[in-house]
């Protein structure tokens, strides 16, 4: 009844508009659809592939990364209006010698991950809100956590990893 | 291929242990003075005298004990890595964002692949119309199931039409479409956006058919056919054990209870959805088809099947993954599908699954009716148990498991830990247009579970009993024992457990504090479960099932190479169970190797030669086995060689710590690792005569009599909210055991997580139709997924009866968690519920329905459900 289309990918009637992205640091220049999302560019475009997706609604926060320092649902921007923007995801958080960070090594001290394809989400969940509240406590962690959907941990461990570093953070601090 | 008991484990039964030995971690932490019993105690009992209640999701801290210092089990000799919590091996890639999930496979040219679905829940397909579809800017290409000719998926039991009428599902469908969702057509773009557009100009014209949407629906006389070779739209239908006289022990027994009960339908819900990449290689003349599935060689059979190639042709590679939970364990059409595109295009294909199609299209569970009854006699001993069990499995038998998967399961097992002398059970697999239905953890015993221990709980207050006290005079103490269910079941601690979880329910004052909770008029309620779990299905249980393809054994190889590091492959498929670390601990041991020096490969059906993949708390069991004997049997070549270089006999020498071969007596006289993988390899002149080059070992391990059995009790307090209707979990104990946990830590995750989803089933998550068809969650809007403010910590107690013939004594650990949850909050539930006499049995609970229970007021107002016409 149908079969391959003959002609080519009818590619040349798609509008497109120039993007630039700070993303870790790294300034970007890409050319997408208006349409196309921040988190589509980050994993796509840019082979960013830590940040991850889970729903494409918003819900799961598996996409999170930060904007301006703060938590956000890539699945929910356009890239276009991250332009102007200093963007920050998974991939900014370890050394450059891949040495993991104080979050990153309580999440692997605490068994905080299993399958680990919302870790990341969590990761830049977490480090948006240490940022924004040193003094936070466990009961507003669980809080934050919940913004986010963990299928495999049942978040306890998560918590914890994030109270851990939290704590360790504050005791440098005081040091 | 069963050992029959591992030597240094033989005769260590729960039986033969003293109570001493059946001590928690903490317990043994606590005498060896490096940890304390659960600090919770006293502490939270002292706040509640004081009025409050600690809650488990806000400050209740002192209410949970610190997770148990898993470092200090006990039975583990100095330097064994089985047994310790060591650092998982796959987190460094996981948390720097370098894992590697089909999603991130991105190969040079891949086209996007996303499915045209029926849009009606039954109906015969009239007409497709792809004409703009491919119009559409950046369509390349759209195939429906004439264009593609695959081969159907088809499932098989070996039992009689009467008990099993087999069905097939194609990959696209044909001239019928059976459930909202269903593949029409696959549309082929070059991004994932135009594919999008393309499918919205798909025009499909249908004649619509009654649909079925229930499974009383379904099995109502006249009622419209799903298949029309499936009368009374049943798939399975069997009558099993049935013991004489039966009927009579329910005309004279002193107790009679009977739960009716349905269970929500469910999605497994992997947070990452499936997908797959295929790509022809010509080089190898393969299709490559990366695919995130637990069982990747079951894949590549039923696609070399379906596209006509020799299992060659064909390799399925697995990327990392984002959990499964048994959803991704059958063979999946779309996966097909995609592979047939990218043979016909001889371009990289990509899917992704989006939550629309995951939540709607994709494989659903546990949606269940039950009608079960229990006899007791007055002192509370159960004498007999009868159940009629209705499993809707939607559209269509999944591969290799068939629509038997439920209903055969619940049959077999459910007289659950407890010495049931006298057993009857009909099992029903009903199709419905609704998506079809795969395996997810715990697969019916979740449900099967919550109706036994409901049977107990109604039991105990219909003769005045205590609940736990009631559980005690009935639950298996002596081992094996051989249950009515023909099923015998191996060493566990089920008396043991259910001991320590209600004393540490005790011990942290929850009783006193449902008193002073009454006394304020508040509603806490007290749950407890008990239950065990056969992990490690084998070849001779999924035979007894009469599965045509049984998913028992698994093989696995062990190389050694030049530098004395070995590469271990195996046929499981780790999806965040961490096996990268768990199966190399247990070969690292086994050789005594560093961890660094082992690394496991998986998922790769070119490297393995076949495997079972993961799936029903195998991997340990089978898998862990397997490397263990691979490993095994490669030290017995190193001692030879060893020997061989030290001038003495294979009978005079030991494998050294650290990677080498010594002299018994004369631990001065070594050859390293690295000294006999040389000659192995790189100077065979020197081989001992007969000896071949190499250094590398094949073993497999399948379970060939009925498996090892985990056990558990869990404990759950809930507080019921008057004005919400909120069931708030104040505290979960869970006492378990799986024999020797090779990663405790692991496998307290795995605990936390089956309990997580097993919350889920019992209070939240449904999908649910309309009378159409239509399902009515298509995001996470409506298919409400617990977040970290829904389910509580977790405080976790061990108790370590090995498994007897497994390598390292290990049980399975994947599922016990879901198992055990829903009954032990139901039971909670309704425990707080008792003063009202409403009894909930279905899950999910609602708020609305917890409202209106606690509206219902005191015991006389209402009449108790479920046993008006007892
Ligand atoms: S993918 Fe963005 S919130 Fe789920
Ligand atoms: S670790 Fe698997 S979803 Fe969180």
């Amino acid at each position: 009844m149908t079969a391959e289309s003959t002609a080519q990918a009818r590619t040349g009637y798609r509008e497109r508009q120039l993007v630039v992205l700070d993303v870790n640091g790294t300034e970007h220049e890409v050319l997408v659809e208006p349409r196309r999302t921040l988190v589509d560019v980050l994993r796509h475009d840019l082979g960013l592939t830590g940040t991850h997706v889970g729903c494409e609604h918003g819900i799961c926060g598996a996409c999170t990364v930060l904007v301006d320092g703060r938590p956000a649902r890539a699945c929910l921007m356009f890239a276009a209006q991250a332009e102007g923007s200093a963007v920050r995801t998974v991939e900014s958080l370890a050394g450059p010698d891949g040495e993991l960070s104080d979050l990153q090594e309580a999440f692997t001290r605490h068994h905080a991950l299993q399958c680990g394809f919302c870790t990341p989400g969590f990761l830049m969940l977490a480090e948006g809100h240490l940022a924004a509240c040193p003094r936070t406590d466990k009961a507003e962690i669980r809080e934050v956590v919940a913004a986010n959907l963990c299928r495999c941990t049942g978040y306890q461990t998560i918590v914890e990893a994030i109270d851990d570093c939290a704590r360790q953070r504050r005791n440098r601090e005081e040091d | 291929m069963t050992t029959t008991a591992n030597p240094t484990r033989g005769g260590l039964t729960a039986r033969a242990l003293p109570p001493e030995n059946l001590v928690t971690a903490g317990e043994v932490a606590a005498r060896e003075g490096t940890a304390g019993r659960p600090r919770a105690a006293d502490s939270s009992a002292a706040r509640r005298a004081a009025g409050s209640v600690p809650s488990a999701a806000t400050g209740g801290e002192a209410a949970h004990p610190t997770a148990v210092d898993s470092g200090a089990r006990h039975h583990r000799p100095a330097g064994r890595l089985v047994g310790a919590s060591v650092r998982r091996r796959e987190d460094p890639r996981l948390l720097t964002g370098r894992g590697r999930f089909v999603d991130d496979l991105h190969p040079a040219g891949v086209l996007h692949a996303a499915f045209v679905r029926s849009t009606v829940a039954h109906a015969e397909v009239a007409s497709v119309d792809l004409a703009d579809v491919l119009a559409t800017p950046g369509v390349v290409a759209a195939f429906t199931a004439d264009d593609l000719g695959l081969g159907d998926i088809s499932a098989r039991l070996a039992r009689p039409v009467e008990e099993f009428v087999p069905t097939d599902m194609p990959i696209l469908a044909r001239d019928r479409v059976r459930f909202v969702g269903e593949p029409i057509a696959i549309v082929i773009a070059d991004d994932a956006y135009a594919v999008e557009d393309g499918l919205e100009a798909a025009k499909v014209t249908y004649r619509t058919l009654p649909p079925v949407v229930s499974d009383t629906a379904a099995l109502a006389p006249g009622a419209p056919l799903v298949h029309d070779n499936a009368p009374a739209n049943t798939l399975v239908d069997v009558a099993m054990f049935a013991t004489p006289g039966i009927d009579e022990v329910f005309a004279g027994a002193a107790c009679v209870v009977r739960v009716r009960t349905k269970t929500g339908r469910q999605n497994a819900l992997p947070l990452e959805t499936r997908g797959a990449v295929a790509e022809w290689i010509d080089k190898d003349g393969q299709l490559v088809l990366h695919t995130c599935t637990q069982t990747p060689h079951q894949v590549r059979t039923v696609a070399a099947r379906s596209l006509g190639l020799d299992e060659q042709a064909v390799r399925v590679v697995v990327p990392d993954m984002g959990g499964g939970f048994g959803i991704k364990c059958v063979v999946g059409r779309e996966e097909i599908a995609v592979a047939a595109a990218a043979l016909r295009l001889r371009r990289p294909v990509k899917w992704i699954e989006d939550r629309k199609d995951a939540l709607t299209a994709s494989f659903l569970a546990r949606e269940q009716r039950y009608d079960a009854r229990a006899a007791f006699d007055a002192e509370g001993r159960i004498l007999a148990l009868d159940a009629d069990v209705v499993c809707d499995m939607g559209a269509y038998s999944c591969y290799p498991f068939t629509a038997g998967i439920e209903p055969l399961m619940a049959s077999a097992e459910m007289p659950s830990v407890y010495r049931v002398p006298a057993y009857r059970v009909r099992g029903r697999a009903v199709t419905t247009n609704k998506a079809p239905t795969a395996p997810y953890r715990g697969v019916s015993r979740p449900q099967y579970v919550m109706v036994v221990e409901r049977l107990f709980e109604r039991a105990a207050r219909e003769l005045g009993l205590d609940p736990v006290e009631i559980r005690r005079r009935n639950v298996i103490t002596e081992f094996p024992y051989t249950g009515v269910n023909n099923i015998t079941y191996d060493p566990g601690s089920y008396r043991e457990s259910l001991d320590l979880c209600e004393r540490l329910v005790r011990e942290e004052g929850w009783y006193e504090a449902k008193a002073a909770a009454a006394a304020e008029g508040r509603h806490l309620g007290i749950g407890y479960s008990c239950f065990s779990e056969r992990t490690g299905y084998g070849s001779a249980a999924f035979a007894a099932r009469k599965m045509e393809v049984v998913p028992g054994f698994d093989i696995a190889e062990i190389r050694m190479d030049t530098t004395g590091a070995v590469t271990v492959t195996s046929g499981t498929q780790n999806h965040g169970q961490s096996h990268e670390t768990t199966l190399a601990q247990i070969v690292a041991d086994r050789l005594g190797l560093d961890l660094a020096k082992v690394r496991l490969q998986q998922g790769d059906t070119d490297r393995i030669t076949y495997g079972w993949g993961t799936f029903a708390s195998r991997s340990v069991v089978v898998g862990g086995s397997a490397v263990g004997r691979a490993a095994a049997k490669l030290a017995d070549k190193l001692l030879v060689l060893g020997a061989h270089l030290l001038g003495t006999e294979a009978g005079e020498v030991e494998l050294a710590p650290g990677g080498g071969v010594r002299v018994r007596g004369d631990h001065a006289r070594a050859v390293p690792y690295t000294a006999i993988a040389e000659i192995a390899y790189l100077k065979s002149n020197l081989l001992p005569e007969g000896c071949e080059p190499g250094l590398a070992a094949t073993a497999s391990f399948d379970v060939l009599d009925d498996g090892t059995f985990s056990n558990a009790t869990h404990a759950c307090v809930v507080e019921l909210h008057a004005g919400t209707g909120r069931v708030e979990i104040l505290r979960y104990i869970c006492v378990e055991d799986c024999g020797v946990a090779v990663h405790p830590q692991v496998v307290e995750g795995q605990c936390r997580g089956g309990i997580a989803q097993g919350i889920a089933g019992a209070l939240f998550e449904q999908v649910t139709y309309d009378d159409n068809g239509e399902p009515s969650a298509t995001s996470f809007m409506d298919y409400k997924v617990p977040t970290a403010l829904e389910i509580p910590d977790v405080a976790i107690h061990h108790l370590e009866t090995p498994c007897l013939f497994t390598e390292t004594g290990a049980k399975g650990a994947g599922e016990g968690g879901t198992i055990g949850a829903p009954a032990a909050v139901l039971n909670a539930v309704n425990d707080a519920l008792a003063p009202t006499g409403t009894e909930l049995d279905d899950t999910p609970v609602t708020p609305e329905t917890v409202r209106n229970a606690l509206a219902n007021g005191p015991r006389a107002a209402a009449a108790p459900t479920g046993e008006e016409d007892r």
